[in-house]
């Protein structure tokens, strides 16, 4: 197939093939809907975004002063529930996964496109709740709901957050069940398991995770909820429950959850890597199984969440030993992305930067976690800014700029144009600087002793959270910019062609943007995944301006 | 300046430096292996950028390398969960003879009582110099008593007893923070751990109008409860003797054995039947809702000094062994 340059304007393809409302909300074409994901999930991000900012201009000085303790309380309590559950868990996977998994493996659409629409609904549902629940006075227990505070003390609209978040869960195992069925039964001739690109390993290995765990914290929330509405002693000591026990559900979801976040995001760097650097990438197999080693071990560490809580000597000392299980497979990716630079071709385009600001945060991120896992030095940092920050590094640093440099990479596909490569480089460097100088200074407030989800501080804290805040701002701008262009692009951006990076991947091998059945007679591969050296590399990969 | 702007948290214990040490050890190994990875990748970025006429070299993968870059951060690893493990170990074994000091978290308040009687809230008066030993619970949610001088923490949880201990090394004011998110005055529920020095701390514990001891308040109550009918110092009673108990283990009608620590003694009062002492029957009513936890704690006070012959009551002196209390791992 050979490389369009210029596209006919009258061509049909996925998005212009229909018009109208209905033929978006009634659509089973996975990109439409990737695209449906696209704008729900930016609205909660903007969202989660607001309640951040009011978080951090709280926190601007030790007293509490902007909002009242109760108001704090439901500002970062919805944030992080907004956030984790509304925009970091769908983010690639529904948006980027539901897009590419199909085209990446040389398929028409998923296994279940109306499965694949009724999780989109689902969440819709789900967001609603949430959005109800927000506005007839929201949540304060924290995202993470630990009894009895919710169960027996908080006044606040726990059991419909709950029931908000149980439903997003569905819709959570619904893509993974599609993508699971999907990647096995629906590849290409051609397209084994070996050649596969890593992006699809990463998409499977989450998939399994979102179908084993999600279960288990759907199955905890009912609990929650019942225990609320008709007190069944669950979780109360004072009639045989164990407060405890929720703790432990709800890692069991929740650390794994982490993953569905990060793999995803690992798997877009790889594709990036591979294609700025113009090589085959270093390790296939090792990346490949470290994802779903990581998947695997990700289960078996729960209670490093819990080593203050109140579990026995014993189960700290194994919870601990198993955490660092985890961390060889992600030092494993890291070493071999940065290996596969080694004698490329590389160039410094916007996906490529976000890559390099991806490995860089993501391994702070990591070696904070060893911190963490480490049982003498978790006793005195869980529960403090240390922990918010390592989280940060991993689900911002990590999972978010996966997202945006995979939203650069492939937005030429998904819209058929190019945003502006300056603008695009601009906002990824001050995402870069306001993400470091928001959440770097409460590493240091962590290990001085700042407890989170404070409302108001002692005074020796300030000068390090006025730091944190003037870098949220900036990152603030990060963030609404690349909206901006995108949105500028889709009018005014120069047309992309078929495959403007010269990248390997049959998602570049049909149209930009494809058409509805992605490719016009089922492509099959000969090749192994990465084939650089077969492809050359255009010439103008970034326009300079 | 840097009155404001610490980089470095105050050490007040001996657990304080220990976590430093490790920490500072952690500090040189990630960063070290930080800094390597984003020299590799700005130096290669650099060295590798595109060049006219110049291709990529395709390389496949490199086993010798894979197997290096994955055995010699595990064997790093394996350092750190050691040491983190000693450390950690250390930090949740009171050791025998520690002064004991019973705290009881509420939304937003720590209330926290001496073994003289000597109570206080949000405020804990210790000396340099001696273990301390924090017997912990709530009365509501979950909570985490949180010391970032002495680097310990523990969370405080509704319905059973959780321990911390530490050794002051450095007289001061040091903060006390809730560590558990508890709803509203989370951020509120602040306090300070005053060390003094020895002198000081005696003249401290001289000065409050402290009207008896835990023990002597908890056997008041004892009797006040009518305890003593049962729980009588000879064989005669329909409950335990409880002379001597405290600490060692307990054989169960279904034939298991429990240490009596203080979560026992606390599990016997408020849900008696639930494990029985072998030869007696299942009587005792509930004490759930009629004793407050500051009670219970005098109870669970009085109990345990029924093994030190000059505190108890006039016991079975040959009962009274050794205290082991301190010695068992079950705890929490």
């Amino acid at each position: 197939m050979a490389t369009a340059t210029v596209i006919p304007v009258e061509r049909e393809h996925y998005l212009n093939k229909e018009y109208g409302i209905r033929s978006w909300l009634l659509t089973t074409d996975h990109k439409r809907i990737a695209l449906l994901y696209l704008l729900s999930i930016t609205f909660f991000f903007f969202i989660g975004g607001f309640f951040a900012l009011l978080i951090r201009l709280e926190l601007l000085t030790p007293a509490g002063d902007l909002v009242q303790a109760d108001t704090y309380n439901k500002l970062f309590s919805m944030h992080g529930q907004v956030m984790v559950f509304f925009f970091l868990i769908p983010s690639i996977p529904a948006v980027l996964g539901n897009f590419l998994v199909p085209l990446m493996i040389g398929a028409k659409d998923l296994a279940f496109p109306r499965i694949n629409l009724l999780s989109w609904y689902l969440y819709v549902i789900a967001g609603l709740l949430m959005l109800h629940a927000m506005i007839t006075g929201g949540v304060d227990t924290g995202w993470t709901f630990y009894t009895p505070l919710s169960t027996a003390f908080s006044k606040t609209q726990v059991i419909e957050a709950g029931l908000s978040i149980f439903v997003a869960g569905f819709s959570s195992i619904f893509t993974g069940l599609n993508f699971v069925v999907t990647i096995h039964r629906m590849r290409a001739p051609g397209m084994t398991w070996s050649r596969m690109p890593l992006f699809i390993w990463a998409h499977y290995a989450t998939s399994v995770i979102q179908l084993l765990g999600t279960p288990v914290l759907a199955i905890t929330l009912v609990l929650v909820v019942l225990e609320r509405a008709f007190h069944l002693c669950i979780f109360d000591s004072t009639c045989g429950g164990d407060p405890l026990l929720f703790q432990h559900l709800f890692w069991f979801y929740s650390h794994p959850a982490v993953y569905i976040m990060i793999l995803p995001s690992m798997g877009v760097v790889t594709e990036i890597i591979a294609c700025f650097s113009r090589k085959r990438i270093f390790g296939y197999s090792f990346i490949a199984f470290a994802s779903i080693a990581i998947a695997v071990f990700g289960f078996l560490v729960w209670a490093h969440h819990m080593f203050v809580a109140g579990i026995s000597i014993y189960s700290a000392l194994v919870f601990s030993l198993l955490s660092y299980s985890v961390a060889v497979p992600s030092a494993i990716k890291v070493f071999n992305w940065t290996a596969t630079m080694y004698k490329g071709s590389i160039t410094y385009t916007t996906p490529m930067l976000y890559a390099f600001g991806f490995i860089g945060l993501f391994t702070m991120g990591g070696m904070t976690g060893l911190f963490l896992a480490c049982l003498g030095i978790d006793v005195h940092v869980t529960d403090t800014y240390f922990v918010v920050a390592h989280f940060h590094y991993i689900m911002v640093g990590g999972a978010v700029m996966g997202y945006l440099g995979g939203m650069h990479f492939w937005w030429p596909k998904i819209s058929g144009r190019m945003y502006p490569e300056a603008w695009g480089r601009l906002a990824a460097l001050i995402v870069f600087i306001g993400f470091n100088l928001t959440f770097f200074p409460q590493f240091i407030l962590g290990y001085l002793g700042m407890p989170r989800r404070y409302w108001q501080y002692p005074a020796e804290f300030q000068v390090l959270n006025v730091l944190s805040t003037a870098g949220s701002t900036i990152l603030a701008v990060g963030y609404v910019l690349p909206m901006v262009y995108f949105l500028w692009s889709m009018r005014y951006g120069k047309v992309a062609s078929d495959n403007p990076w010269g990248a390997a991947g049959l998602e570049w091998k049909t149209a930009s943007p494809p058409t509805t059945f992605n490719f016009d007679e089922t492509p099959v591969v000969t090749w192994e995944a990465y084939n650089y050296d077969e492809i050359p590399a255009p010439e103008e990969v970034a326009v300079e301006r | 300046m840097f009155n404001n702007f610490p980089l470095w948290p105050a050490g007040a214990s001996t657990n304080a430096g220990d976590v430093d040490a490790l920490f500072i050890f952690l500090l040189v190994v990630t960063g070290l292996v930080t800094i390597a990875i984003f020299f590799l990748i700005v130096a290669f970025a650099a060295k590798y950028r595109r060049r006219k006429g110049v291709q990529a070299e395709q390389i496949e993968g490199s086993m010798p390398l894979e197997i290096t870059w994955s055995v010699i951060p595990l064997g790093v690893f394996m350092v750190i969960f050691a040491w983190g493990a000693v450390i950690y170990f250390h930090e949740r074994t009171p050791p025998r003879g520690s002064t004991e000091v019973y705290v009881v978290g509420k939304q937003w308040m720590w209330k926290l009582q001496h073994e003289g009687g000597q109570r206080e809230i949000n405020e804990l008066h210790i000396p340099v110099g001696r273990d301390v030993k924090l017997i912990m619970t709530s009365q509501d949610v979950i909570h985490s008593f949180y010391v970032p001088a002495f680097r310990i923490k523990q969370d405080v949880l509704p319905g059973r007893y959780s321990y911390a201990w530490f050794h002051a090394t450095k007289a001061g004011t040091y903060h006390l923070f809730c560590a558990e998110y508890c709803g509203t005055q989370h951020s509120g529920m602040i306090g300070q751990v005053v060390v003094m020095e020895p002198a000081q701390y005696e003249t401290w514990l001289g000065g409050g109008p402290a009207s008896g001891t835990l023990a002597q308040n908890g056997e008041a109550l004892f009797q006040q409860l009518g305890c003593n009918t049962c729980h009588r110092s000879d064989v005669q009673g329909r409950g335990p003797n409880l002379v001597g108990v405290f600490g060692k283990p307990v054989m169960l009608e279904d034939g298991r054995t429990v240490v009596a620590d203080e979560n026992y003694v606390r599990e016997s009062i408020l849900n008696p039947t639930a494990k029985v002492v072998s030869g007696f029957k299942p009587i005792m009513p509930t004490f759930q809702g009629i004793v407050s936890e500051e009670q219970l704690n005098q109870l669970v006070a009085y109990v345990k000094s029924l093994n030190k012959p000059a505190a108890g009551v006039a016991g079975t002196p040959n009962l009274n062994n050794a205290e082991t209390q301190n010695q068992n791992p079950k705890v929490q």
